[in-house]
């Protein structure tokens, strides 16, 4: 089932030509789709579009999801400074009408499963850059989505942070399999998490090529290890340099 | 302890030389009197200027209050329509720019002559209204563009948007505003006792302006070292209020 696709679109900045497009790209329902490309190709964008917060210029955007169905984590993470962390993530619960009793419950569960269990009461300034990004995961996966978009979530963490974080994503979507899409520029990254890598060319981003990873998803131990992951990340890098040149 | 010391000092050594010199030059006490003589007057005036003290200081802070009320609901309303706010700025600003005293005669007439109290107030709360207005709409549109996102995204009601999240991300703002709000109101409730002169109300402006009709000198120096302290206080109180305000709002 396609839960969000993207026909034929384009999108302008405010008059300063095309940030993105003409692109096609669908998210079926339960896959991770990561979207890689270099620095101002729009894949951001794309993610916006994807989550239903911007419409296309020209061409034509359809998505399922209703209204909580859909959940964003961005570069930062985004955790209001005034509330606990155990607030924070009852927050989209709340806003839907949730009563805070129920709501604050099944925030610390959320907390619990991103590994932030005697966090509750900490403000997110006294978070580390990992913590916060698990309570934003956390945030996001408190409304049970069906749809999860991800952009640059670990971009301002260090790797081994980063590595971690990657597992944990996976197998929070293991356990309730949402379709994830998430935008990063590391190419490793994105094969070691996704069903699909979608390359975008330099802006205005086109779709260079998909790319699908034949592994089975959490990943295997040893998976980055392994010939098809090299291979893979070999694929993604040809299509990446393809696209660059596409441009000239 | 010597950043403490050093103005004391500076003090001391001024208010010596003052001393000195009014005694050395025989200068009469009408027209400047030795600090001694002030420090008399204010002993012998304490419980007068104390109750004027408080005339003022409490005119200040009721116009505080309502100034507040005023500035942050009507920026919540003018936060939800933009066109409001176009065509609230440029008169709130003309305000800000018009002199207290030139409307206080104004204001006293409104306000009628058998409550000159009323119109101190309403002329205090239209000097603090501005920091606290301005700082508001300022406030309430620096909430975090992402989170204001996530708000659309969960498809939050226009309410719920101002109540958990732009009021909230205004808090630095809305500190600051009632910050300055309030020295002014402090400067706006003396400035329109002084317009609506003598007799109804009797704060430290009166005080000054009655010893000065008396040629008491040393009343006129006292009064205005209560103010002086009065504002001084203020300050360093709202100052401490602001810091831990801020403490609490980023969580550290």
């Amino acid at each position: 089932m396609t839960l969000a696709a993207l026909k034929d679109v384009e999108v302008d900045y405010d008059g300063r030509g095309r940030a993105l497009g003409p692109i096609d790209l669908s998210v079926e329902a339960g896959e991770i789709l990561a979207l890689v490309g270099p620095s101002g190709c729009g894949k951001s964008t794309a993610l916006r579009l994807l989550a239903g917060l911007e419409g296309p210029t020209r061409g034509t955007l359809e998505r399922t999801p209703g209204r909580g169905e859909t959940a964003v984590v961005f570069q930062a993470p985004t955790l209001a400074p005034w509330l606990t962390a155990q607030a924070n993530v009852a927050l989209p619960l709340e806003l839907g009408g949730m009563p805070a009793d129920e709501a604050r419950r099944r925030a610390r569960e959320a907390l619990v499963r991103v590994g932030l269990s005697g966090a509750e009461t900490a403000r997110p300034a006294t978070l580390s850059g990992g913590m916060a990004m698990r309570a934003s995961l956390a945030r996001a996966m408190v409304t049970e989505p069906r749809l999860l978009l991800l952009d640059e979530p670990f971009a301002a963490l260090d790797e081994i942070t980063r590595r971690t974080l990657a597992d944990d994503v996976l197998n929070l979507w293991d356990a309730s399999r949402p379709a994830i899409v998430f935008v990063t520029h590391n190419v490793e990254e994105a094969v070691y998490m996704a069903d699909r890598v979608a390359v975008l060319t330099r802006g205005p981003g086109r779709l260079a090529g998909v790319a699908r990873i034949e592994a089975p998803l959490p990943r295997p131990t040893g998976f980055r290890t392994s010939e098809v992951f090299r291979a893979a990340v070999e694929r993604v890098s040809g299509l990446l340099a393809e696209g660059m040149e596409a441009v000239r | 302890m010597s950043r403490l010391l050093a103005p004391l000092a500076l003090v001391a050594l001024l208010l010596a030389a003052w001393e000195i010199a009014v005694r050395a030059m025989g200068i009469p006490a009408y027209f400047l009197p030795p600090p001694s003589g002030v420090a008399v007057a204010l002993v012998e005036n304490l419980p007068s200027l104390a109750a004027a003290a408080w005339v003022t200081l409490s005119t200040a802070l009721i116009a505080l209050v309502v100034a507040s009320l005023i500035a942050v609901g009507l920026a919540v309303i003018v936060g939800l329509n933009p066109l409001l706010e176009a065509a609230v700025r440029p008169l709130a600003s003309v305000l800000q720019v018009t002199p207290v005293v030139a409307i206080a005669p104004l204001v006293l007439i409104w306000a009628g002559i058998d409550h000159p109290e009323r119109a101190i107030i309403a002329l205090a709360v239209l000097v603090a209204f501005f920091p606290i207005f301005s700082g508001a709409v300022t406030g309430l549109r620096a909430a975090d563009p992402d989170l204001e996102r996530l708000f659309d995204l969960y498809g939050a009601g226009r309410w719920q948007r101002v109540m958990r999240l732009r009021l909230p991300s205004a808090v630095p703002f809305l500190l600051e505003g009632h910050k300055v709000g309030a020295g002014l109101a402090i400067i706006g409730a003396v400035v329109a006792e002084f317009g609506a002169g003598s007799g109804g109300v009797r704060g430290l402006a009166w005080q000054i302006l009655d010893a000065g009709n008396k040629l008491q000198t040393a009343r006129m120096i006292a009064a205005l070292v209560v103010l002086g302290l009065m504002g001084v206080a203020l300050h360093a109180l709202l100052d401490r209020a602001e810091r831990v305000g801020l403490t609490w709002w980023r969580g550290r």
